[in-house]
């Protein structure tokens, strides 16, 4: 038993070691990847008008791009630590504390995005592979590979112009844009419910775009699965069709299910960049979108490190829950 | 018998063997109805680009000449209308599809070839070099694949080329996972083993024995990540990032999106990029599919 736990443990410091090396690679990348500009960084990093002389010199200061290579690393890596991620071009404000404003939405888009997605996505998934070369299984399969080859942002902007702006017969019930209606209090319970609504339709954009990945991906695990003789034996001891599939096949296919999803994560993030653009809501995405015009490098390096953080930490997670799901793993 | 017979050379052999399992690999392609339908919309994409010159004249694409007026909708002189600028839907979107095919290509042959070289070593080499690789491929797999774009496309600034490049270097980890496991368990035939007995050295292994067993598998690989370029490159045009000097569907895409046309109802500018774009992208995840069908024997199986 305790060298059971053990064994368990092992996996799991390994997990957490990789995620760490992770996140130490794209530490590394982030510094260089601004270091790496032709000439003088901070004179290229200021090319637009919009920064000024005092400006230069913060920069020059925050950067250290006085001091040597190795010693810049070394402020670089105690600034993020901090949570020191330099002023904004564009909104002269510390880059921590603009993400710090704009988070929520884009938690809230990408957190029930997924959840829907995944959910909806697994059951359609489950069924179409259980009753292969059905007509359900046909249509199942041929939109979600229709919506796999469509940019989502795409799929946003005609949702936003038939339920928003309205086509025909059909009224646009939905908010074109925004968060929330202007004069309304956000903390109030009518805020609440307004927020919702101007997030329902980036909400069904989210899940509508990757519904169709999670279950093509949960369709070819199950189909994997369906050849196996444990299948054929437990059909042997008369188990009911419901039963075979409840508590034999899903629970394997949803396995290698897990590591993609996870690793789909990252392709959620730039749904929501893109469709928090279509949509203006003023999350993570639409803050990296706006810091595109100007360029504004502090902003885009915070915003990157937020994006590729959250990822990295949220495939941690899904490889813990690979162990608890897979006995296999842990033993 | 065959004593009469001029005896073959052994790369005549080899050639031979190679044209018989390319018919072969037609023969089942054609099986697969949904990859030929894929293969037949490719086709026609193809030809409208390369013809592109023959269906619409260049100088449709200037602002300064056009010839409609502000978004009109479709009419007989403008099948799909015309843009915020007075230009033809139409001729933007033949157009177009040159720029959107071209990054796609070429950005998923930067990819293929960084993946497999990656795939190959870390399958190949054993101990601490295998080990850097894997992980160095681990790391950037998780590495959120648009911001990482974003933040590339804006340092090395935006051109053709650029974006290409931005693509390919972000798009190839997932290559090198499966090149990987494939040269893992093509490294334990016997064929490598006699190899490695005669004397021959890591790159005449990986080049002579591994790569053309793994290239099938590279193949199905490529049609599918061509999808995901173009995607991207869609993605990263409508964000402002593409070539600010030539057309592609993602910049009409931004363009229509700027003008307003989702409040004025000019749904010509909307729809039929969208449409290119999904039909391509379909079209590369048909053949992928069922090439990945035909390569791979697991999946063959189940069919």
């Amino acid at each position: 038993m305790s060298n059971r736990r053990s064994l368990g443990g092992r996996y799991i410091l390994g997990k957490v070691a990789g995620s760490l090396g992770s996140l130490a690679f794209m530490l590394v990348l982030n510094f260089f990847l601004f270091r790496v500009l032709p000439g003088d960084p901070v004179r290229t990093l200021a090319r637009n008008r919009l920064v000024s002389e005092k400006q230069i010199a913060e920069l020059t200061a925050t950067l250290g791009l006085d001091q040597s290579l190795p010693q810049q690393f070394v402020t670089y890596l105690q600034n993020t630590f901090t949570g020191e991620l330099g002023l904004s071009f564009k909104y002269r404000q510390p880059v921590a504390d603009l993400i710090g404003d704009r988070i929520w939405p884009t938690l809230v888009l990408v957190g029930t995005g997924t959840l829907l997605a995944t959910l909806i996505g697994l059951w359609i998934g489950v069924r179409s592979a259980w009753n292969r070369g059905s007509r359900f299984d046909k249509l199942s399969t041929g939109s979600s590979l229709t919506v796999y080859a469509m940019p989502e942002w795409w799929l946003g902007l005609i949702l936003l112009a038939v339920f928003s702006v309205g086509v025909g017969p059909i009224p646009g019930i939905f908010p074109t844009g925004g968060l929330i209606s202007p004069g309304v209090d956000p903390t109030s319970i009518e805020g609440v419910f307004d927020q919702a609504w101007h997030l329902t339709l980036p909400i069904i954009t989210v899940t509508l775009a990757y519904l169709a990945d999670y279950s093509l991906i949960m369709r070819s695990s199950l189909l994997d699965e369906m050849g196996q003789d444990y299948l054929v034996t437990a059909r042997a001891k008369g188990l009911r069709d419901v039963m075979v599939r409840r508590q034999h096949a899903v629970p394997n296919a949803m396995l290698p299910s897990v590591t993609l999803i996870a690793l789909n994560l990252g392709f959620v993030v730039t749904g929501a960049i893109t469709i928090e653009t279509v949509f203006s809501i003023p999350g993570l995405g639409l803050l990296s979108t706006e810091a595109l015009e100007v360029p504004d490098f502090p902003l885009l390096q915070g915003t990157f490190l937020v994006f590729s953080a959250a990822v990295i930490f949220a495939n941690l997670v899904a490889n813990l829950l690979y162990a608890w799901l897979d006995p296999r793993v842990r033993a | 018998m065959s004593t009469s017979e001029v005896p073959l050379t052994a790369r005549q052999v080899t050639r031979r063997r190679r044209r018989r399992a390319a018919a072969q690999t037609w023969a089942e392609f054609r099986s697969h109805r949904s990859g030929v339908v894929g293969l037949g919309i490719l086709v026609v994409f193809a030809a409208i680009s390369v013809g592109a010159p023959l269906l619409a004249d260049e100088s449709g694409l200037l602002v300064t000449q056009a010839t409609g007026g502000v978004l009109e909708s479709p009419s007989g002189e403008y099948w799909l209308g015309t843009d915020d600028n007075g230009r033809s839907v139409l001729t933007l979107l033949i157009w177009g599809s040159r720029v959107s095919l071209f990054v796609g290509l070429m950005a998923t042959a930067i990819s293929m070839v960084i993946g497999t070289l990656v795939g190959i070593a870390a399958g190949h080499y054993k101990g601490w070099r295998s080990t850097v690789l894997f992980r160095l491929t681990e790391w950037v797999l998780v590495i959120p694949f648009l911001p990482l774009a974003i933040v590339l496309a804006t340092v090395l600034g935006a051109s053709l080329f650029n974006i290409a490049l931005v693509i390919g270097i972000t798009s190839w980890p997932g290559t090198a996972l499966l090149i990987r496991a494939q040269t893992l368990s093509i490294e334990e035939r016997p064929f490598l083993e006699r190899a490695r007995v005669l004397g021959a050295s890591d790159w005449h292994q990986m080049t002579r024995h591994v790569l053309p067993n793994v290239m099938p598998m590279v193949f199905a690989n490529t049609t599918l990540t061509v999808a995901i370029a173009i995607l991207t490159e869609t993605t990263l045009s409508f964000l402002g990032l593409g070539d600010p000097l030539r057309v592609s569907w993602g910049s009409m895409l931004d363009d229509a999106f700027g003008a307003g046309a989702i409040t004025t109802g000019a749904w010509w500018y909307i729809i039929p990029p969208g449409v290119c774009v999904i039909l391509v992208v379909l079209s590369f995840t048909l053949i992928g599919r069922a090439l990945e069908e035909i390569f791979n024997p697991r999946l063959k199986e189940r069919r």
